[in-house]
């Protein structure tokens, strides 16, 4: 396995009276694709949008690419080369696809090759460039959440949820751009309750329950063991179909 | 693309309804141009406060200081200029005017930085504190006020190329509601393309829709928004000018009375939204006008009454921010 390029040591996080985190452990290694897993109210979210910064760790120590970000802003971090897709989207509904791409590319205008490389999984976006982007379908604004996330190369991408809702073939789409972009030089770690979607994609798993997290691995070991995913996520066989 | 064109026909429709109301096309048309320079000169003002909502989510209750400080200062710069104000030339009084506006937008516009600094910045988030220190900042500023210029009203002399009236048949048209119409228009104008032309205008359109997702792209939003807020403060100042020389007199007052117009204008457009602040602009200036010709007694109150109409029809006001 390599080097981290993201490492969560002891992170704990409270929302108000709330105490959500409770001593989060795991890395994503470079180049790696892992699944963050677990039942509704482990902590997943929290966790991406603690790494963000949006939500601010009251204790632990968060490392990525070797410098300590528990305290930076969500500026400073996004800056670094980290890349959020959350569950809710968060298109700007009143720009247009274009605009929101523009905005997303910090270099400057984004670039040609890259954009035909989002078109060729996303069509939609292509055929509705100066469509306000609230005028989408829910699976078009997913597609473009994504491709917002990556109209520049990052260094890590977090993405929540990116399956919510959508119809199998766009599924099939983003499988393919996520494999694309691990095989070139973007790690990645993907929050997901799709488990036939997770194990189809992920390399590495960090398993959530109440908190903390309750198991780390390789993600074909745990996908073979019935009885684990049984126990940390509830799920039956119909879950791998 | 599907646009919202509704809101729009609504100040043509005003103005059409208005007609036989008012019966003589020589008043009517008057009403109408009064109506619609009013309207422009509060959007001026409006303009910055409805993104300073929308941007961070702050009630300023003290823009009303803004537009006082941008009264005063114009005061006291022609009063400097007078004599090119009182020339019989377009030039000299268009020399004297429009330093007098640049000095007003200058002042409001560091006043708001100051006090997005020291009186806004420690309650971002917290509504009800936002609502009480932006009010204790007004009235501060409104006894500065009166520190420095005097507890008296002072009288701002309209220029005098900017004096009277055209006459086009029986139709009076006022020389200075022109001026207040092309000002307005100008700064509507420049808003536009700020906002729709340029990349700072992209992410302040974003940033009043999500702006945590702004700062998760990389962007400093507080930033964003001090520079926002400060430019309100300057169109507050410039509107602050354009409504004193209006009004000829400015009182340390100025700002609060005019505030209130402020506020409905910006609720009627839609928090966030400079398109529905210039249509809801438009058409509280146009009722103002027209009840108070028809229907003086309750003039005081149509414009909340259009308010409530407004937001029965649309509760989040004529252009929702999506976010909102």
């Amino acid at each position: 396995m390599s080097a981290p390029i993201l490492s969560l040591r002891g992170v704990e996080t409270r929302i108000g009276r709330y105490h959500i985190l409770h001593g989060v452990e795991f890395d994503v290694p470079e180049g790696g694709l892992t699944m963050l897993l677990g039942r509704n109210g482990a902590g997943k979210t929290t966790t991406l949008r603690t790494i963000m910064g949006l939500w601010r760790a009251s204790a632990g120590e968060i490392r990525f690419a070797g410098r300590d970000i528990t305290r930076m802003s969500t500026p400073e971090i996004a800056m670094l080369g980290i890349a959020y897709v959350p569950e809710s989207m968060a298109i700007f509904a009143d720009l247009t696809v274009r605009e929101n791409l523009v905005l997303a590319a910090r270099q400057g205008p984004p670039e040609r090759k890259r954009l035909e490389w989002i078109f060729a999984r996303f069509s939609a976006l292509e055929r509705f460039w100066h469509l306000p982007a609230g005028h989408l379908s829910g699976g078009q604004k997913q597609m473009l959440a994504v491709a917002r996330a990556i109209v520049e190369p990052r260094r890590l991408l977090l993405v929540d949820e990116p399956t919510k809702g959508l119809a199998p073939a766009i599924v099939a789409n983003m499988i393919e751009a996520f494999r694309e972009l691990k095989d070139g030089a973007t790690s990645l770690l993907v929050v997901e309750q799709n488990f036939a979607f997770a194990r189809r994609l992920g390399n590495g798993v960090a398993v959530m329950d109440d908190g903390r997290v309750a198991h780390t691995g390789d993600m074909a070991q745990f996908a073979a063991d019935d009885a684990l995913q049984q126990h940390l996520l509830g799920l039956g066989m119909d879950a791998h179909q | 693309m599907k646009r919202d064109f509704i809101p729009l026909l609504l100040v043509p429709g005003i103005i059409i309804a208005a007609l036989p109301l008012v019966g003589s096309s020589e008043s009517w048309a008057t009403l109408t141009l009064a109506g619609l320079a009013m309207g422009l000169m509060i959007f001026v003002m409006a303009s910055g406060l409805t993104l300073t909502f929308g941007l961070m989510d702050v009630l300023n209750f003290g823009h009303g200081a803004f537009i006082a400080i941008g009264a005063f200062v114009t005061a006291s710069v022609m009063a400097g200029l007078a004599p090119w104000l009182k020339a019989d030339s377009l030039w000299l009084n268009l020399a004297a005017i429009g330093p007098a506006m640049l000095a007003a937008m200058a002042v409001s516009g560091g006043l708001g930085l100051a006090f997005e600094r020291a009186i806004v910045r420690p309650v971002y988030g917290q509504h009800l504190k936002q609502i009480l220190v932006t009010t204790g900042g007004l009235i501060v500023a409104e006894q500065l006020i009166k520190v420095v210029w005097g507890p008296d009203q002072i009288t701002l002399a309209r220029p005098t190329a900017l004096r009277g009236a055209f006459l086009l048949g029986e139709i009076a048209i006022e020389k200075y509601r022109i001026f207040a119409v092309v000002i307005g228009l100008a700064v509507f104008a420049a808003l536009s393309v700020t906002l729709n032309r340029t990349r700072i205008g992209l992410l302040i359109r974003a940033g009043v829709e999500n702006g945590e997702m702004v700062e998760a792209l990389g962007y400093r939003i507080r930033r964003l928004f001090v520079g926002v807020f400060a430019v309100g403060s300057a169109l507050a100042g410039l509107g602050g000018a354009m409504w004193g020389i209006y009004q000829e007199t400015v009182t340390a007052t100025i700002g609060a009375q005019v505030a209130v117009l402020v506020f409905i204008v910006i609720i009627i457009g839609g928090l966030g939204s400079v398109g529905g602040c210039f249509i809801g602009a438009l058409l509280v200036g146009l009722t103002a006008n027209y009840v108070g010709f028809l229907a003086p007694k309750v003039a005081l109150g149509s414009n909340i009454l259009l308010m409530a109409i407004i937001l029965l029809w649309r509760p989040q006001g004529l252009y929702p921010v999506a976010r909102r």
